[in-house]
Formats: structure tokens, sequence, C-alpha cells
């Protein structure tokens, strides 16, 4: 019997070895894959067990770990509850943490980056705890809260940028909501909290200053189609353009119509700067379908629509329709029809105007540091494009200060600054109330601050002026507390 | 003749000895750093549990020394080691639950079982003189390995736990039968077999030039492949159906040295396994649960393999380091799962490390049916290291998605009074089987010398 033994013995091995080789593929070849499975609940406690790194407006945390006595041992905490929650958004171990800078930059604020080796390698032997890093943000406390303030109870977004470096200096979307109750270790409480945030009809998780459902711009639009035409070096600011009360577009029996039913000027007969000023729809629809869709939708891509960016917050991309015909082109150059655009990027727009013409890459986290306050990272201002030329740059900031000083713009005077803007009140569905929008920059002739107001159904339908005096003030508000400091 | 040589037959009972204080040492070591991992410090009773530990191991060693000396050195060390790590692990998963928790005290009552096992162990030892003893007892021990697996059916007693019928509960206690029936059912295979080996390995006719049986000695097999089938149906236990079918064919193969019978061992188990998972869900929600291990649908099922899974990924190459990983977060990680447990606290190296014990244990066991003489001993002693083996086969390639997972346990290392009862019995009878094994015979009653067979 002894050769059939042998033959079991050697079976015996068989088994094992494939039981060294199943379990060599778990724990080494497959190991990552599994470690990186959303619901592995050892890779979250890992990643709670940390230190997580702060998140620092002007060198005060707006989020930061506390160690607790419980078995997640971190509590996230939130210094300044609604403030900031679009920014930050939370680290919670019940609901998925999938937005905000929390979601973003996790791997460096957790650790895991692969920037933060050398520092991973240094722990494992000098026995240091191991800690994420920290990010320093662009954010300006001051604008972040007037904008805060300002929108107040209205739904809406507020963007502020540096148009020189393309730094975010407010970023505010309302209704907000506390991401502490999100971030606590009883996960029932925070089952709740979630549960009644999704059901919440004012949607207040939507980040509507860069992502949301994507307004409209409506008038604000008008700066690009300025643009376009200025560009072709065709038109200066004293062209004159028609500007009759309605204009019969092709094919279409429904006129387009100035808000105020009133030609925009004597003869039917304007100028780009006073179309701008008075926010004249006919004349705008007219020049639209002169220069054709394809010049509006290089002019807007140059000024970033169609690119989605990341902030490191992801930024949804700004649309145009790919193909638009007569009647579209001249709704789409008062943007109108199926233009869409995002706070963020019309803020942008007045950036690039206020920067000479160059658009600037948002961001918004200035430094990363660890956690012994070596600089890992520091922010590059990246050039994106260069949207406009400086002449024409020039030209729009004069066109835009005659908006503020003697247009729809007036609530945005700002005493001793020149203030540049455009104002927007953008129809979207039949009986609802246009969406007030404002964007501006000021100083005009040393541009500090360039912003975005959009206010949900905050317009006035009757009147182009709802833009400014909705959003207009929010605007005023956001960027005084820039230039007054 | 120049063949005969007077040698001293080495018993190894130093070499046992030696091996067995680092067994203890190691085990030991695995306690403190549970305890410096999470307590921050040494345990206070550390001296005594390491004696009351040392003691147990050197009174068994002493036992084999006066009583059994030329039993394989490597058997008690092994079996040491591996029941010392799973206490271990065992108390280190309790630490991590709450004190409330069901399996509070698992790690106490696991030592208790331990204790009485070892215990068990000796008074085999010392009563079964000879092996061959037992095969005075085939038939008994049939009908008893019989009724303890058809036991967990009856009406009282029977308890269903994890989805399985396997237990029997008389008040608090509960007893999983399966693995002393294993043991049973290895002795009745044994003296069977070695009554009938004749018959069913010598007639037959060639098809296809393998012999194959007559149709009337085909009984036995489909016997044992029905009540598998029967096991499997009513307890759903797919695990112990495997076993006993594997060790039946396994033993089969070794009586009669035809590799026939594997052929048809194979077939039937094939048609077995397609006929059960066509007629049981429960079975089609293991093989679910074997392919896809995180899909949504496995995880409307269980989560168990895959939080297993994810224990062995988080520990990696090196491990967790003992005390830091968290396995309790996977149900049943003091049982089923315990391999996993290892595999996230000791990494891939200290998993081999221990698959490599099984692996010693296993092939000393075969070693031991190839040493000894007579047919049931080699007979028994090969049923009895491959069932070990297969048994590991099972959890082990369950737990690492070799095979679909069935609910067995690790042997030693598993928490569970009856399994190491019948472990550490197994362990018994192949200590006195490779006692004869390794025992120099006299060759020539004139000279007196001796010849070492041992080879």
């Amino acid at each position: 019997m002894n050769a059939p033994i042998r033959r079991l013995a050697m079976l015996a091995a068989l088994l094992f070895a494939t039981l060294l080789i199943s379990s060599t593929w778990i724990q080494f070849v497959d190991a990552k894959a599994i470690n990186a499975l959303p619901a592995n609940r050892r890779t979250d406690l890992t990643n709670f067990n940390r230190e997580r790194g702060a998140i620092l407006v002007a060198g005060d945390p707006i989020a930061s770990s506390r160690p607790v006595k419980d078995e997640l041992k971190w509590l996230r905490v939130y210094s300044q509850g609604t403030r900031y929650p679009h920014i930050t958004g939370f680290y919670s171990f019940t609901v998925p943490p999938d937005r905000g800078l929390e979601y973003a930059d996790n791997a460096l604020l957790s650790g895991s980056s692969d920037k933060l080796f050398y520092r991973r390698i240094s722990d494992l032997f000098t026995g240091r705890e191991p800690a994420g890093a920290s990010l320093e943000l662009t954010i300006n406390p001051k604008a972040q809260a007037a904008a805060d303030e300002a929108l107040g109870n209205q739904r809406g977004a507020v963007v502020a940028l540096d148009p020189r470096t393309g730094a975010v200096l407010a970023l505010v979307s309302h209704p907000a909501y506390d991401p502490n109750v999100l971030a606590m270790h009883t996960s029932e409480a925070v089952g709740k909290a979630w549960d009644a945030l999704l059901a919440d009809p004012g949607k207040p998780l939507i980040n509507r200053a860069i992502a949301g459902n994507l307004y409209p711009p409506g008038s604000t639009f008008k700066l690009i189609t300025a643009a376009a035409a200025l560009e072709t070096a065709k038109y200066t600011k004293d062209s004159v353009l028609p500007g009759p009360a309605q204009l019969t577009l092709p094919g279409v029996t429904e006129p387009l119509a100035n808000h105020d039913h009133q030609a925009c000027g004597a003869d039917d007969k304007t100028t780009l700067d006073h179309a701008l000023v008075i926010s004249c729809n006919t004349a705008f629809a007219d020049l639209g379908m002169t220069l054709g869709a394809d010049a509006l939708r290089t002019q807007a891509a140059k000024f970033g629509f169609g690119e989605a960016l990341r902030i490191p917050l992801p930024v949804t991309a700004s649309t145009i329709p790919a193909t638009l015909n007569e009647p579209q082109t001249a709704q789409s150059a008062i943007g109108q029809y199926e233009v869409r655009a995002t706070p963020m990027q019309m803020a942008m727009v007045s950036a690039a105007i206020a920067n000479e013409g160059i658009l600037m890459q948002p961001y918004l986290v200035e430094r990363v540091v660890s956690s012994d306050l070596t600089i890992i990272e520091k922010a590059d201002h990246k050039q994106l494009s260069e949207a406009i030329s400086p002449e024409t740059a020039q030209t729009l900031t004069t066109m835009m200060v005659d908006v503020v000083t003697s247009g729809t713009g007036t609530p945005a005077q700002i005493p001793g600054v020149s203030v540049a803007g455009k104002t927007g009140t953008a129809q979207h569905g039949v009986g609802a109330a246009p969406h007030a929008w404002f964007t501006a920059f000021a100083p005009a002739d040393d541009p500090k601050v360039a912003v975005a107001v959009v206010v949900e159904d905050g317009g006035d339908a009757g009147s182009e002026a709802g833009g400014g005096t909705v959003a207009g003030p929010i605007a005023k508000a956001v960027m005084e507390a820039v230039i007054n400091g | 003749m120049s063949a005969i040589t007077s040698l001293r037959p080495r018993r190894g009972r130093n070499v046992e000895l030696l091996l067995l204080l680092f067994a203890v040492g190691i085990v030991v070591l695995a306690y403190v750093s549970v305890e410096a991992a999470v307590h921050d410090a040494v345990p206070a009773g550390l001296l005594t549990q390491a004696g009351g530990l040392l003691a147990i191991a050197i009174a068994f060693h002493l036992v084999l020394r006066f009583r059994v000396s030329y039993a394989d050195p490597l058997l008690l060390p092994i079996a040491t080691l591996l029941n010392g790590l799973g206490l271990v692990m065992i108390h280190r998963i309790e630490l991590a639950r709450p004190e409330t928790s069901a399996t509070a005290g698992m790690a106490m009552r696991q030592l208790t079982w331990s204790t009485l096992a070892v215990v068990m162990a000796v008074v085999v030892l010392l009563w079964l003189r000879d092996h061959r003893m037992l095969r005075r007892y085939t038939y008994l021990t049939g009908a008893a390995g019989l009724a303890l697996l058809l036991l967990p059916r009856a009406p009282w007693i029977g308890r269903e736990i994890n989805g399985a019928q396997i237990w029997i509960g008389i008040g608090p206690f509960s007893f999983q039968p399966g693995e002393v029936a294993k043991l049973m059912l290895a002795i009745f295979f044994a003296g069977y077999l070695v009554q009938t080996r004749d018959a069913l390995s010598i007639a037959g006719r060639k098809i296809l030039g393998v012999t194959m049986p007559r149709g009337r000695d085909l009984g036995p097999i489909l016997l044992m492949w029905l009540l598998s089938l029967a096991v499997l149906a009513s307890q759903k236990d797919l695990g112990s159906a495997l076993l006993f079918f594997g060790l039946f064919v396994a033993m089969l193969y070794v009586a009669t040295e035809r590799t026939s019978w594997i052929a048809i061992g194979l077939i039937l188990a094939a048609a077995g396994a397609y006929a059960a998972f066509h007629v049981f869900t429960h079975v089609q929600e293991r093989v679910t649960l074997w392919l896809h291990p995180f899909s949504a649908e496995a995880k409307a099922i269980s989560t168990q393999l895959a939080t297993g899974l994810m224990g062995m990924a988080s520990g990696g190459m090196l491990g967790n380091g003992l005390g830091q990983g968290r396995p309790d977060l996977t149900p049943w990680a003091e049982s089923d799962f315990i391999v996993a447990s290892f595999g996230e606290e000791l990494g891939l190296i200290g998993l081999v490390a221990i698959l490599m014990l099984y692996v010693l244990l296993v092939e000393r066991g075969f070693r031991t049916a190839i040493g000894v003489r007579d047919g049931f001993g080699k007979l028994l002693a090969a049923g009895l290291s491959f069932s070990i083996a297969l048994q590991c086969f099972v959890v082990v390639g369950g737990v690492t998605r070799v095979i679909p997972l069935t609910g067995l346990t690790m042997p030693f290392l598993s928490q569970g009074g009856s399994s190491l009862l019948a472990n550490w019995t197994l362990i018994a009878l192949l200590l006195r089987i490779s006692d004869q094994a390794r025992q120099p015979i006299i060759e020539d009653a004139t000279t007196g010398s001796l010849q070492a067979v041992v080879r």
C-alpha cells in the first residue's frame, strides 16, 4: 500500500501548495485593489484612526480633527458651522464623504498621498504617529463672510476670484448646511441628518457655485458676445447696432423683445456701449446672428466654457449647444436658449476682462503643509488661456464701468472705487421668476477682485434692473470686503 | 549478513522536548504581544499562565518518553503550537468585542477544552497500547460515527447555527459531532477496507485499459456517496459532505491501489455537486459568494467572505501585528475565519508559516503510514493524515476563494471543544501508530540484534 500512500502524500502537498498560491494572491497580488474597495471598513478605520490634516483659512482651521475616546479616535470638527460646507465637504463614517476638499484632497488630508511618501518612511523609522497634511486655502474670510451674510436666506451662489492669480477668494452656495452633523460618530443621528438634507427641497448639498443645475447666464453672457464682436476688430464700443423694441427672428413667430418693450435708442438704433449699459436684448441678438454661432462658441470657449475644471473641487463645464440655428444663435447671444453657466464661469469672464484678457486657472489651495510644517505643495499661478486681447479687455472694462455708473448696475457702486460690472436676468421656464445675476470686478483700474453672484428666482420678470438690485448689492459687499481688507 | 547492523534506534524524545519548549515559547510571545498591543502592558499572571501551559506540554512529553517512546517527535510540538496560537487569537478577538457579546468567555472555554482534549489524548494513548485493538470495534465505531452524523437532525437536541444544522445542544452545552464522526468513520473505513480490499482490488474487467470494479463492488462507494449527499441535504453542510466522501475515496484508493476508484469518486462527486447546485438554493448562494464576493448580490447574502478577504488584504505581506488589526470585523473570525484573522495580523508570512506547520503534520502522518507494518495501521494513519489535509483545504480554500466557502473548522486553531477533542485524539492515534512504525523489530531472535526499520 506504500505506493498509493506516497501518491496521496503528494496530493496533500499539492492541496497545500494551492492554498499558498491563493493566500499569496489575496495578501500580496490583489491586496491593494481589495484595500481600495469602497465598502472596506478596515481601510476607513485606518484612515479615521490617523490624525487628519486641517483645512485652514487665513491661519484658522475651518476643519480639524479632535481626539475623542471612541473607536474612530478622531472627531472632525468644522469650527465655522454653515459658512464653509461647500468648500470643505464633510468627513463622515456613516455616509460616503464624497464631496468638498475632504473628498477631492483626501489623499493629502489622510496622509496616504504619494506626495507624502518620504514623510511616511521617516514615520516608520522614528515611530512618529502618522498624520495627514493640512491645506491652506486662498479664501479671504472677510469676503466669504460678506458673501454668506449678503446672500442671507436667498438661494443662490457667490464666487469671488483674484483676477491676477485665479485664487478663489470666496465660494458660497445657499442654502448651506452644517457639516458637523454629518461628522458625528453616532451613526443613527448622522443617518437622520443625512436623510433630512437629502429630502430638503432647497437641496443644500448641491454646490451651486461650481456644480448644481447650471443656470442660464442671461444678460451677463452679453459680455462674451461683446468680446466676440470687439475681437473681430470690425467693432468699437461706439459701433452702431440696430436696437428696436422687438426683433423678428427668422422662422419664429414670437419676436425677441427688450425687457421694457422699448427701443434701445432713437430711430431704433444704439451703440455697442449703450446696448451693454442698458442691456439691450435686440441689439445683442442681432449682433449674435451677425457674428454667427461659431464666433460665439469660440469666444465662450476661450473664457472657459466647455472645460470641466478641478480647483481641486470638480467644476461642472459650462455649456453652449454644439449646433445652433439663427434664432437659437440670437437667443444664445443674450445668454438664453440652452446656454448654461456656473457662477464660477461668469466670475472667470469678469476676471479675464479684469486681467487684461488673460484667464487664470482658479484654485482653492494655496499651500499644502505636512504635520511637521514642511511645505509639500505650493500653488503656481497657471494661465488658462488668452481669452481676449488687452485692447478688447480695456474697451470692455470701460463699457462695464459705464454699466455701473449709469446703467443697470448702479446698485453695485462703491464710493471712491471704480467698479466694472454687468447685470443679468435669466429666464428659466414659463411663469418662474428669473434668476438675478451680477458679475463685476473692482477697482476697474487696478483689479483686485472679480465676482459673480446668482440669486435664484430673485429677478423681476419685467425689468432687467432686477439683476442689479438683487444681486448687485451682494457683489458690492464682497468686493468691498476684499478691497477694504 | 552485513545487512543486519547494530545501531541504536533514535527515539527523538530530546528533539521533541526542545521543539516543545520552542512551541510554548512562541505561544507565550504571541500572547505577550497581543497584551502589549491592546493593553500596553505585559499580562499580570503571565508567569503562572506560561508555567501552566509548559506544565501541560511537559506532562504530555513525559507520557510519551516513558510509555510511547518511539512516537514521532514532531507531532506533539506542532499540535501544541497550533492549539496555542489558536488560543491566543481567540483571546485577542474576545478582547476586541464588547464584554456583553455572546462570545464572551470563549478564550477561557477554549483553554478548558484544550486541557480536557490533552487529557483525553493521554488517556487514549495509555489505554490503546496497540492501535490494532481498534479493529475489534470496526462496526461499532462505524455505527457510532453514523449516529453522530445524523444526531443534529434528531428532534429536541439538533440546533441550527450559522445556517447549518451541524450542532447538537443539551441545555447550555452545544457540540458539533461532525469532527468526532470524522475520526470514527476513519477507523471504520480502515477496518472495513482492510477486510474487503482483496475483493475490491482484484476482481473486475478492463475498460479502456483501466481495470473497472465489478458492479456489486460498487456498493460501498455508492452508499458512502448517498450518505454524504444526505448530510449535505439534511444539514446544509457542504464541507462535511465533501470531507467524508473525499476521505472514503482516498482510503479506498490506498487500500486497493486502483486508480479507477478515484475516477469513479470524482465522477460521483461532480454529479453530486451538480445536482446540489441545482437543487439547493444555499449551494447556489455559496457559489455566487465564491465567484463574486464583492458584488451587490453577494452583499445581500453575506459579507463574511468579503470582510474576511479585506482583512487578509489589509494584513498584506507582513501583517498588522498581533492585536493591531481588526479581525473582529469579520463574522466568525474565531472559528471558520480564524485563518483570515491570522492572515490579517501575522501577514502572508505568518499564514504561510502556519500552513507549513500543517504540511509538516500531515506529511509526518503519511510517513507513519508508510513506516507501519500492518495494513490497518497504514490505512488508518493515511486516512487520518489525509483528513487533516482535506479539511485544511476545504476551510482555507473556502476563505481564500479556491472553492466555495463551507462551514468547517480549522483543526487545532478554530474555537470549538468538539473539534479540539477530536483532533487531539487523532494526534494520540497517530502517535500510537508512529510508535509502532518507528519501533525497531527484532529481526533475528537468535542473534538478538536490532534492525532499525525507520527510513
